[in-house]
Protein backbone atom coordinates (compact mmCIF):
# COMPACT_ATOMS: atom_id res chain seq x y z
CA UNK A 1 0.00 0.00 0.00
CA UNK A 2 3.18 2.31 1.22
CA UNK A 3 3.96 2.03 -2.48
CA UNK A 4 0.96 3.20 -4.25
CA UNK A 5 0.94 6.19 -1.47
CA UNK A 6 4.64 6.95 -2.78
CA UNK A 7 3.57 6.45 -6.23
CA UNK A 8 1.25 8.95 -6.04
CA UNK A 9 3.19 11.68 -5.11
CA UNK A 10 6.25 10.71 -7.47
CA UNK A 11 3.86 11.26 -10.19
CA UNK A 12 2.68 14.19 -8.79
CA UNK A 13 6.23 15.26 -8.09
CA UNK A 14 7.11 14.43 -11.71
CA UNK A 15 4.38 16.46 -13.13
CA UNK A 16 5.01 19.58 -11.54
CA UNK A 17 8.90 19.35 -11.35
CA UNK A 18 8.76 19.71 -14.92
CA UNK A 19 12.08 17.73 -15.29
CA UNK A 20 14.06 18.07 -18.26
CA UNK A 21 14.97 14.30 -18.02
CA UNK A 22 11.29 13.30 -17.65
CA UNK A 23 10.00 15.92 -20.27
CA UNK A 24 12.39 14.70 -23.13
CA UNK A 25 10.61 10.93 -22.10
CA UNK A 26 7.30 11.94 -22.79
CA UNK A 27 8.26 14.08 -26.04
CA UNK A 28 9.60 11.09 -27.02
CA UNK A 29 6.75 8.36 -26.64
CA UNK A 30 4.34 11.04 -27.91
CA UNK A 31 6.60 11.95 -30.84
CA UNK A 32 7.05 7.91 -31.88
CA UNK A 33 3.63 7.12 -31.11
CA UNK A 34 2.06 9.67 -32.86
CA UNK A 35 4.38 9.15 -35.79
CA UNK A 36 3.55 5.62 -35.90
CA UNK A 37 -0.51 6.29 -36.12
CA UNK A 38 -0.05 8.68 -38.66
CA UNK A 39 1.64 6.76 -41.08
CA UNK A 40 -0.55 3.55 -40.00
CA UNK A 41 -3.43 5.64 -41.11
CA UNK A 42 -1.85 6.72 -44.14
CA UNK A 43 -1.38 3.18 -45.07
CA UNK A 44 -4.04 1.41 -43.13
CA UNK A 45 -6.84 3.74 -44.26
CA UNK A 46 -7.12 3.42 -47.96
CA UNK A 47 -5.77 0.10 -47.66
CA UNK A 48 -8.90 -1.07 -45.36
CA UNK A 49 -11.06 0.42 -47.87
CA UNK A 50 -9.95 -1.31 -50.88
CA UNK A 51 -10.31 -3.80 -49.08
CA UNK A 52 -13.73 -3.74 -48.27
CA UNK A 53 -14.42 -2.88 -52.04
CA UNK A 54 -12.54 -4.42 -54.22
CA UNK A 55 -13.05 -8.38 -55.05
CA UNK A 56 -9.89 -10.07 -55.80
CA UNK A 57 -8.98 -13.39 -55.43
CA UNK A 58 -7.54 -14.72 -51.95
CA UNK A 59 -9.56 -11.59 -49.94
CA UNK A 60 -10.66 -14.00 -47.62
CA UNK A 61 -7.38 -14.58 -46.76
CA UNK A 62 -6.55 -11.06 -46.83
CA UNK A 63 -8.96 -10.18 -44.51
CA UNK A 64 -8.35 -13.20 -42.16
CA UNK A 65 -4.36 -12.06 -41.75
CA UNK A 66 -5.35 -8.11 -41.20
CA UNK A 67 -7.31 -9.61 -38.37
CA UNK A 68 -4.90 -11.91 -37.28
CA UNK A 69 -2.12 -9.23 -37.40
CA UNK A 70 -4.44 -7.04 -34.61
CA UNK A 71 -2.81 -9.08 -32.41
CA UNK A 72 0.90 -9.29 -33.33
CA UNK A 73 3.33 -9.88 -30.39
CA UNK A 74 5.15 -6.76 -30.46
CA UNK A 75 7.96 -8.56 -28.99
CA UNK A 76 8.00 -10.12 -31.91
CA UNK A 77 7.69 -7.71 -34.68
CA UNK A 78 10.32 -6.04 -32.93
CA UNK A 79 12.71 -8.77 -33.73
CA UNK A 80 12.00 -8.84 -37.09
CA UNK A 81 12.23 -5.34 -37.50
CA UNK A 82 15.39 -5.73 -35.31
CA UNK A 83 17.11 -8.50 -37.86
CA UNK A 84 15.86 -6.19 -40.67
CA UNK A 85 17.52 -2.93 -39.43
CA UNK A 86 20.94 -4.55 -37.71
CA UNK A 87 24.09 -3.92 -39.28
CA UNK A 88 23.84 -7.51 -40.98
CA UNK A 89 20.41 -7.25 -42.15
CA UNK A 90 18.69 -6.30 -45.44
CA UNK A 91 18.07 -2.41 -44.96
CA UNK A 92 21.55 -2.45 -42.12
CA UNK A 93 23.10 0.36 -44.41
CA UNK A 94 20.46 2.58 -43.23
CA UNK A 95 21.69 3.05 -40.01
CA UNK A 96 18.53 3.19 -38.46
CA UNK A 97 18.67 0.71 -35.30
CA UNK A 98 18.25 2.01 -32.15
CA UNK A 99 16.75 5.29 -33.36
CA UNK A 100 13.61 7.07 -32.85
CA UNK A 101 13.00 5.89 -36.51
CA UNK A 102 13.69 2.12 -36.00
CA UNK A 103 10.78 2.53 -33.51
CA UNK A 104 8.67 4.31 -35.34
CA UNK A 105 9.19 1.65 -38.08
CA UNK A 106 8.29 -1.04 -35.56
CA UNK A 107 4.83 0.62 -34.10
CA UNK A 108 3.58 1.79 -37.73
CA UNK A 109 4.04 -2.26 -37.93
CA UNK A 110 2.31 -3.03 -34.91
CA UNK A 111 -0.59 -0.45 -35.73
CA UNK A 112 -1.28 -0.79 -39.34
CA UNK A 113 -3.07 -3.74 -39.20
CA UNK A 114 -5.34 -2.47 -36.30
CA UNK A 115 -6.08 0.39 -38.86
CA UNK A 116 -6.48 -1.38 -41.70
CA UNK A 117 -9.02 -4.48 -39.95
CA UNK A 118 -11.65 -1.76 -38.53
CA UNK A 119 -11.42 0.81 -41.28
CA UNK A 120 -12.49 -2.48 -43.67
CA UNK A 121 -15.63 -3.29 -41.52
CA UNK A 122 -16.48 0.56 -41.38
CA UNK A 123 -16.11 1.42 -44.80
CA UNK A 124 -17.79 -2.11 -45.42
CA UNK A 125 -20.57 -1.00 -43.45
CA UNK A 126 -20.91 2.28 -44.60
CA UNK A 127 -21.05 1.00 -48.41
CA UNK A 128 -23.92 -0.98 -47.95
CA UNK A 129 -25.24 2.44 -47.38
CA UNK A 130 -23.64 4.53 -50.11
CA UNK A 131 -23.79 1.79 -52.41
CA UNK A 132 -26.31 1.97 -55.08
CA UNK A 133 -25.61 5.97 -54.95
CA UNK A 134 -22.19 6.22 -55.91
CA UNK A 135 -22.38 3.18 -58.72
CA UNK A 136 -25.89 5.83 -60.08
CA UNK A 137 -23.23 8.41 -60.07
CA UNK A 138 -20.88 6.11 -61.77
CA UNK A 139 -18.06 7.30 -59.64
CA UNK A 140 -14.50 6.18 -59.88
CA UNK A 141 -12.52 3.85 -57.66
CA UNK A 142 -10.41 6.89 -56.32
CA UNK A 143 -13.75 9.11 -55.75
CA UNK A 144 -15.77 6.12 -54.21
CA UNK A 145 -12.56 5.32 -51.71
CA UNK A 146 -12.35 9.06 -50.74
CA UNK A 147 -16.18 9.75 -50.39
CA UNK A 148 -16.49 6.61 -47.98
CA UNK A 149 -13.37 7.22 -45.93
CA UNK A 150 -14.61 10.96 -45.64
CA UNK A 151 -17.84 10.30 -44.65
CA UNK A 152 -16.63 7.72 -42.22
CA UNK A 153 -14.28 10.14 -40.84
CA UNK A 154 -16.12 10.25 -37.09
CA UNK A 155 -16.03 6.51 -36.64
CA UNK A 156 -12.50 6.32 -37.71
CA UNK A 157 -11.56 8.45 -35.21
CA UNK A 158 -12.04 5.65 -32.58
CA UNK A 159 -9.84 3.50 -34.62
CA UNK A 160 -7.06 6.10 -34.79
CA UNK A 161 -7.37 5.91 -30.64
CA UNK A 162 -7.44 2.14 -30.66
CA UNK A 163 -4.32 2.04 -32.81
CA UNK A 164 -2.53 5.60 -30.71
CA UNK A 165 -3.57 3.14 -27.43
CA UNK A 166 -1.53 0.60 -28.83
CA UNK A 167 1.60 1.91 -29.54
CA UNK A 168 1.80 4.33 -26.72
CA UNK A 169 1.35 1.07 -24.48
CA UNK A 170 3.94 -1.49 -25.92
CA UNK A 171 6.94 -2.09 -24.85
CA UNK A 172 8.37 -5.10 -26.36
CA UNK A 173 8.68 -3.84 -30.00
CA UNK A 174 10.33 0.00 -29.11
CA UNK A 175 12.63 -2.34 -26.35
CA UNK A 176 14.18 -4.47 -28.70
CA UNK A 177 14.85 -1.87 -31.87
CA UNK A 178 15.23 1.40 -29.89
CA UNK A 179 17.18 -0.35 -26.91
CA UNK A 180 15.72 2.16 -23.79
CA UNK A 181 18.99 4.33 -24.72
CA UNK A 182 18.93 7.37 -21.91
CA UNK A 183 18.69 10.88 -23.89
CA UNK A 184 18.15 8.77 -26.89
CA UNK A 185 15.05 6.67 -27.62
CA UNK A 186 14.10 6.09 -24.17
CA UNK A 187 10.13 6.60 -23.75
CA UNK A 188 7.64 5.99 -21.00
CA UNK A 189 6.99 2.18 -21.40
CA UNK A 190 10.92 0.87 -21.42
CA UNK A 191 11.61 3.68 -18.46
CA UNK A 192 8.87 2.07 -16.48
CA UNK A 193 10.58 -1.40 -16.83
CA UNK A 194 13.86 -0.26 -16.36
CA UNK A 195 12.63 1.61 -13.20
CA UNK A 196 10.94 -2.08 -12.21
CA UNK A 197 13.59 -4.24 -12.94
CA UNK A 198 16.14 -1.37 -10.57
CA UNK A 199 13.47 -1.95 -7.64
CA UNK A 200 12.09 1.77 -7.93
CA UNK A 201 8.32 0.49 -8.12
CA UNK A 202 7.40 3.73 -6.95
CA UNK A 203 9.06 5.96 -9.84
CA UNK A 204 7.84 3.18 -12.15
CA UNK A 205 4.43 3.47 -10.98
CA UNK A 206 4.57 7.42 -11.00
CA UNK A 207 5.60 6.97 -14.62
CA UNK A 208 2.69 4.29 -14.91
CA UNK A 209 -0.01 7.27 -13.90
CA UNK A 210 1.18 10.04 -15.87
CA UNK A 211 1.33 7.75 -18.92
CA UNK A 212 -1.89 6.90 -17.84
CA UNK A 213 -2.84 10.38 -17.80
CA UNK A 214 -1.36 11.02 -21.34
CA UNK A 215 -3.51 8.58 -22.75
CA UNK A 216 -6.38 10.19 -21.06
CA UNK A 217 -6.22 13.78 -22.43
CA UNK A 218 -5.52 12.70 -25.77
CA UNK A 219 -8.42 10.46 -26.15
CA UNK A 220 -10.38 13.24 -24.01
CA UNK A 221 -9.30 16.38 -26.48
CA UNK A 222 -10.56 13.81 -29.88
CA UNK A 223 -13.97 13.05 -28.00
CA UNK A 224 -14.60 16.87 -27.66
CA UNK A 225 -13.37 17.69 -31.51
CA UNK A 226 -16.14 15.04 -32.17
CA UNK A 227 -18.46 15.69 -30.24
CA UNK A 228 -18.86 19.51 -31.13
CA UNK A 229 -18.18 19.01 -34.76
CA UNK A 230 -19.63 15.46 -34.95
CA UNK A 231 -23.08 17.41 -34.01
CA UNK A 232 -22.75 19.56 -36.89
CA UNK A 233 -22.28 17.20 -39.45
CA UNK A 234 -24.98 15.03 -37.78
CA UNK A 235 -22.95 11.92 -38.41
CA UNK A 236 -25.88 9.59 -37.11
CA UNK B 1 -29.98 18.99 -72.41
CA UNK B 2 -28.25 16.15 -74.49
CA UNK B 3 -25.39 15.95 -76.13
CA UNK B 4 -25.40 15.51 -79.97
CA UNK B 5 -26.73 12.00 -79.63
CA UNK B 6 -29.56 10.73 -77.39
CA UNK B 7 -29.31 7.82 -75.13
CA UNK B 8 -32.83 6.88 -76.32
CA UNK B 9 -34.78 5.09 -77.38
CA UNK B 10 -33.85 2.11 -74.78
CA UNK B 11 -34.50 -1.28 -75.91
CA UNK B 12 -35.14 -4.11 -73.60
CA UNK B 13 -35.60 -7.18 -74.63
CA UNK B 14 -36.43 -10.75 -73.22
CA UNK B 15 -34.88 -9.32 -69.84
CA UNK B 16 -34.87 -12.03 -66.41
CA UNK B 17 -33.32 -11.69 -63.66
CA UNK B 18 -32.85 -14.26 -61.10
CA UNK B 19 -31.60 -14.48 -57.44
CA UNK B 20 -31.30 -17.97 -55.32
CA UNK B 21 -32.74 -19.71 -57.84
CA UNK B 22 -36.15 -18.08 -57.89
CA UNK B 23 -36.93 -16.05 -61.10
CA UNK B 24 -37.78 -12.36 -60.35
CA UNK B 25 -38.52 -11.02 -63.79
CA UNK B 26 -39.02 -13.17 -66.61
CA UNK B 27 -38.97 -11.84 -70.37
CA UNK B 28 -39.52 -8.24 -70.22
CA UNK B 29 -39.06 -6.47 -73.33
CA UNK B 30 -40.34 -3.34 -74.27
CA UNK B 31 -39.02 0.27 -75.84
CA UNK B 32 -38.56 3.88 -74.06
CA UNK B 33 -38.92 6.53 -75.94
CA UNK B 34 -37.96 10.02 -75.23
CA UNK B 35 -40.60 12.83 -74.05
CA UNK B 36 -42.98 10.89 -72.74
CA UNK B 37 -43.31 10.06 -68.55
CA UNK B 38 -43.35 6.38 -68.33
CA UNK B 39 -44.48 5.03 -64.94
CA UNK B 40 -44.03 1.23 -63.72
CA UNK B 41 -47.21 -0.11 -62.37
CA UNK B 42 -47.61 -2.78 -60.56
CA UNK B 43 -48.19 -3.75 -56.91
CA UNK B 44 -45.52 -4.80 -53.98
CA UNK B 45 -43.10 -7.39 -55.38
CA UNK B 46 -44.20 -7.28 -59.27
CA UNK B 47 -40.57 -6.57 -59.82
CA UNK B 48 -40.54 -2.86 -60.56
CA UNK B 49 -37.45 -1.89 -58.68
CA UNK B 50 -35.85 -4.73 -60.03
CA UNK B 51 -36.27 -3.99 -63.60
CA UNK B 52 -35.59 -0.11 -62.88
CA UNK B 53 -32.13 -1.19 -61.73
CA UNK B 54 -31.45 -3.50 -64.33
CA UNK B 55 -32.02 -0.56 -66.70
CA UNK B 56 -29.97 1.56 -64.57
CA UNK B 57 -27.13 -0.67 -64.60
CA UNK B 58 -27.19 -1.73 -61.08
CA UNK B 59 -28.08 -5.38 -61.76
CA UNK B 60 -26.61 -7.41 -64.28
CA UNK B 61 -29.56 -9.35 -65.81
CA UNK B 62 -29.77 -13.24 -65.90
CA UNK B 63 -30.60 -13.07 -69.22
CA UNK B 64 -31.79 -10.37 -71.82
CA UNK B 65 -30.58 -7.45 -72.98
CA UNK B 66 -30.97 -4.01 -71.91
CA UNK B 67 -30.05 -1.89 -74.58
CA UNK B 68 -29.31 2.01 -74.74
CA UNK B 69 -28.86 3.88 -78.35
CA UNK B 70 -25.10 5.50 -76.45
CA UNK B 71 -23.41 2.65 -74.83
CA UNK B 72 -20.21 2.71 -71.85
CA UNK B 73 -19.32 6.05 -69.60
CA UNK B 74 -21.22 8.32 -71.83
CA UNK B 75 -24.21 6.38 -71.35
CA UNK B 76 -24.26 5.85 -67.63
CA UNK B 77 -23.38 9.65 -66.90
CA UNK B 78 -26.79 10.99 -68.46
CA UNK B 79 -28.66 8.99 -66.11
CA UNK B 80 -29.45 9.41 -62.54
CA UNK B 81 -31.47 7.77 -60.05
CA UNK B 82 -33.48 8.76 -57.23
CA UNK B 83 -34.45 6.05 -54.51
CA UNK B 84 -37.39 5.47 -52.32
CA UNK B 85 -34.89 5.89 -49.17
CA UNK B 86 -32.87 8.88 -50.56
CA UNK B 87 -28.80 8.24 -49.88
CA UNK B 88 -27.90 11.67 -47.86
CA UNK B 89 -24.10 11.71 -47.34
CA UNK B 90 -22.64 12.97 -44.40
CA UNK B 91 -21.97 16.43 -45.28
CA UNK B 92 -24.17 19.61 -45.55
CA UNK B 93 -27.38 19.72 -48.52
CA UNK B 94 -24.87 21.76 -50.75
CA UNK B 95 -22.15 19.42 -50.03
CA UNK B 96 -24.15 16.13 -51.32
CA UNK B 97 -24.86 18.03 -54.45
CA UNK B 98 -20.93 19.21 -55.04
CA UNK B 99 -19.80 15.74 -54.68
CA UNK B 100 -22.14 14.09 -57.27
CA UNK B 101 -20.66 16.98 -59.34
CA UNK B 102 -17.51 16.03 -58.62
CA UNK B 103 -18.12 12.60 -59.37
CA UNK B 104 -18.65 13.55 -62.40
CA UNK B 105 -15.97 15.54 -63.55
CA UNK B 106 -17.43 18.68 -63.20
CA UNK B 107 -14.87 21.65 -62.42
CA UNK B 108 -13.97 22.81 -59.10
CA UNK B 109 -15.03 26.34 -59.92
CA UNK B 110 -18.44 25.15 -61.49
CA UNK B 111 -19.58 22.92 -58.74
CA UNK B 112 -20.77 25.34 -56.10
CA UNK B 113 -22.67 27.50 -58.17
CA UNK B 114 -24.50 24.38 -59.99
CA UNK B 115 -25.01 23.47 -56.62
CA UNK B 116 -26.97 26.46 -55.45
CA UNK B 117 -29.01 26.55 -58.60
CA UNK B 118 -30.47 23.38 -58.12
CA UNK B 119 -30.89 23.91 -54.52
CA UNK B 120 -32.90 26.72 -55.49
CA UNK B 121 -35.04 24.73 -57.98
CA UNK B 122 -35.94 22.70 -55.24
CA UNK B 123 -36.90 25.12 -53.16
CA UNK B 124 -34.23 24.27 -50.56
CA UNK B 125 -31.68 27.57 -50.78
CA UNK B 126 -32.40 28.29 -46.65
CA UNK B 127 -31.24 24.78 -45.45
CA UNK B 128 -27.91 24.46 -47.87
CA UNK B 129 -25.41 24.53 -45.12
CA UNK B 130 -27.33 21.82 -42.83
CA UNK B 131 -26.42 18.80 -42.35
CA UNK B 132 -28.74 16.91 -45.01
CA UNK B 133 -29.27 13.80 -42.73
CA UNK B 134 -31.11 16.21 -40.46
CA UNK B 135 -33.21 17.67 -43.10
CA UNK B 136 -36.98 15.76 -42.92
CA UNK B 137 -37.91 13.65 -45.20
CA UNK B 138 -39.36 15.50 -48.00
CA UNK B 139 -36.63 17.83 -47.67
CA UNK B 140 -34.31 14.79 -47.99
CA UNK B 141 -35.93 13.92 -51.00
CA UNK B 142 -36.28 16.82 -52.75
CA UNK B 143 -32.52 17.03 -51.60
CA UNK B 144 -32.01 13.80 -54.03
CA UNK B 145 -34.07 15.61 -57.01
CA UNK B 146 -32.04 18.51 -56.89
CA UNK B 147 -29.01 16.29 -56.52
CA UNK B 148 -29.69 14.36 -59.68
CA UNK B 149 -31.32 17.88 -61.54
CA UNK B 150 -27.34 19.15 -60.99
CA UNK B 151 -25.85 16.82 -63.08
CA UNK B 152 -28.56 17.12 -66.10
CA UNK B 153 -29.43 13.67 -66.73
CA UNK B 154 -31.24 12.94 -70.06
CA UNK B 155 -32.87 9.92 -68.30
CA UNK B 156 -34.27 10.07 -64.85
CA UNK B 157 -34.72 6.57 -62.61
CA UNK B 158 -37.24 6.80 -59.98
CA UNK B 159 -38.37 4.35 -57.45
CA UNK B 160 -41.05 5.15 -55.25
CA UNK B 161 -39.49 8.08 -54.27
CA UNK B 162 -42.69 9.69 -52.11
CA UNK B 163 -43.85 6.00 -50.39
CA UNK B 164 -42.39 7.46 -47.31
CA UNK B 165 -43.58 10.84 -47.77
CA UNK B 166 -47.04 13.10 -46.22
CA UNK B 167 -48.84 14.44 -48.89
CA UNK B 168 -47.55 17.97 -49.12
CA UNK B 169 -44.26 16.46 -49.62
CA UNK B 170 -45.61 14.01 -52.07
CA UNK B 171 -47.02 17.13 -53.94
CA UNK B 172 -43.44 18.98 -53.92
CA UNK B 173 -41.62 16.12 -55.50
CA UNK B 174 -44.62 15.68 -57.82
CA UNK B 175 -43.49 19.32 -58.79
CA UNK B 176 -40.21 18.55 -59.21
CA UNK B 177 -40.82 15.78 -61.28
CA UNK B 178 -42.66 18.20 -63.70
CA UNK B 179 -39.53 20.23 -63.86
CA UNK B 180 -37.21 17.55 -65.07
CA UNK B 181 -39.81 16.62 -67.56
CA UNK B 182 -40.43 20.69 -68.61
CA UNK B 183 -36.47 20.28 -69.43
CA UNK B 184 -36.79 17.56 -71.51
CA UNK B 185 -35.53 14.50 -69.45
CA UNK B 186 -36.98 11.50 -69.48
CA UNK B 187 -39.19 10.45 -66.66
CA UNK B 188 -39.15 6.79 -65.55
CA UNK B 189 -40.84 6.28 -62.41
CA UNK B 190 -42.30 3.15 -60.37
CA UNK B 191 -45.36 3.33 -58.32
CA UNK B 192 -48.12 1.07 -56.61
CA UNK B 193 -49.25 4.40 -56.65
CA UNK B 194 -52.77 4.42 -58.78
CA UNK B 195 -53.34 8.26 -58.47
CA UNK B 196 -49.76 9.06 -58.51
CA UNK B 197 -49.85 6.91 -61.69
CA UNK B 198 -52.46 8.80 -63.28
CA UNK B 199 -51.19 11.99 -62.52
CA UNK B 200 -47.72 11.66 -63.90
CA UNK B 201 -47.65 8.67 -66.51
CA UNK B 202 -47.95 9.08 -70.18
CA UNK B 203 -46.95 5.57 -70.77
CA UNK B 204 -47.45 2.96 -68.22
CA UNK B 205 -45.86 -0.95 -68.34
CA UNK B 206 -47.73 -2.70 -66.18
CA UNK B 207 -45.85 -5.43 -64.16
CA UNK B 208 -47.23 -8.23 -62.27
CA UNK B 209 -45.68 -11.42 -60.34
CA UNK B 210 -42.16 -10.33 -62.53
CA UNK B 211 -43.96 -10.58 -66.24
CA UNK B 212 -44.69 -7.28 -68.33
CA UNK B 213 -48.50 -7.85 -68.64
CA UNK B 214 -49.44 -4.43 -70.54
CA UNK B 215 -47.44 -1.53 -72.00
CA UNK B 216 -48.61 1.25 -73.69
CA UNK B 217 -50.39 4.61 -73.41
CA UNK B 218 -51.75 5.58 -69.92
CA UNK B 219 -55.00 6.62 -70.90
CA UNK B 220 -55.97 3.54 -72.49
CA UNK B 221 -54.58 1.78 -69.62
CA UNK B 222 -56.54 3.29 -67.16
CA UNK B 223 -59.98 3.20 -69.38
CA UNK B 224 -59.53 -0.34 -71.18
CA UNK B 225 -56.74 -2.57 -69.16
CA UNK B 226 -56.74 -5.60 -71.47
CA UNK B 227 -55.48 -8.05 -68.84
CA UNK B 228 -57.28 -9.38 -65.73
CA UNK B 229 -55.12 -8.17 -63.29
CA UNK B 230 -54.38 -4.78 -65.06
CA UNK B 231 -58.65 -4.58 -64.35
CA UNK B 232 -58.22 -5.86 -60.74
CA UNK B 233 -55.20 -3.49 -60.42
CA UNK B 234 -57.33 0.03 -61.64
CA UNK B 235 -60.37 -1.03 -60.09
CA UNK B 236 -58.42 -1.18 -56.89
CA UNK B 237 -58.49 -4.71 -55.86
CA UNK B 238 -56.09 -5.79 -53.70
CA UNK B 239 -53.90 -7.96 -56.17
CA UNK B 240 -51.65 -11.03 -55.12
Amino acid sequence: METFVTAFSEAGALLVSFDRDFLSIVGLSLRVSLSAVALACLIGFPLGAFVALARFPGRGFVILLLNTFMGLPPVVVGLIVFLVLSRAGPLGVLGLLFTPAAMIIAQTILVTPIVAALTRQIVADLWVEYGEHLRSLDAGPVTTLTTLIMDARYSLTTVVLAGFGRAIAEVGAVMIVGGNIDHATRVMTTAIALETSQGNLSTALGLGIVLLLLALTVNAAVQIINTSAGKRAALA
Amino acid sequence: MSGPASLLPLRVQRLAFEAGGTRLLDDVSFTLQAGRRTVLLGPNGAGKSLLLRLCHGLLTPTSGEVRWSLEGRRSARRQAMVFQHPVMLRRSAVGNISHALAAHGVARADRLPRAYAALAQAGLSDVARRPARLLSGGEQQRLALARAWATQPEVLFLDEPTSSLDPAATRAVETLIDGFHAADTKIVMATHDLAQARRIADDILFLHKGRLLESGDAENFFAQPTTEEGRAFVAGELLW
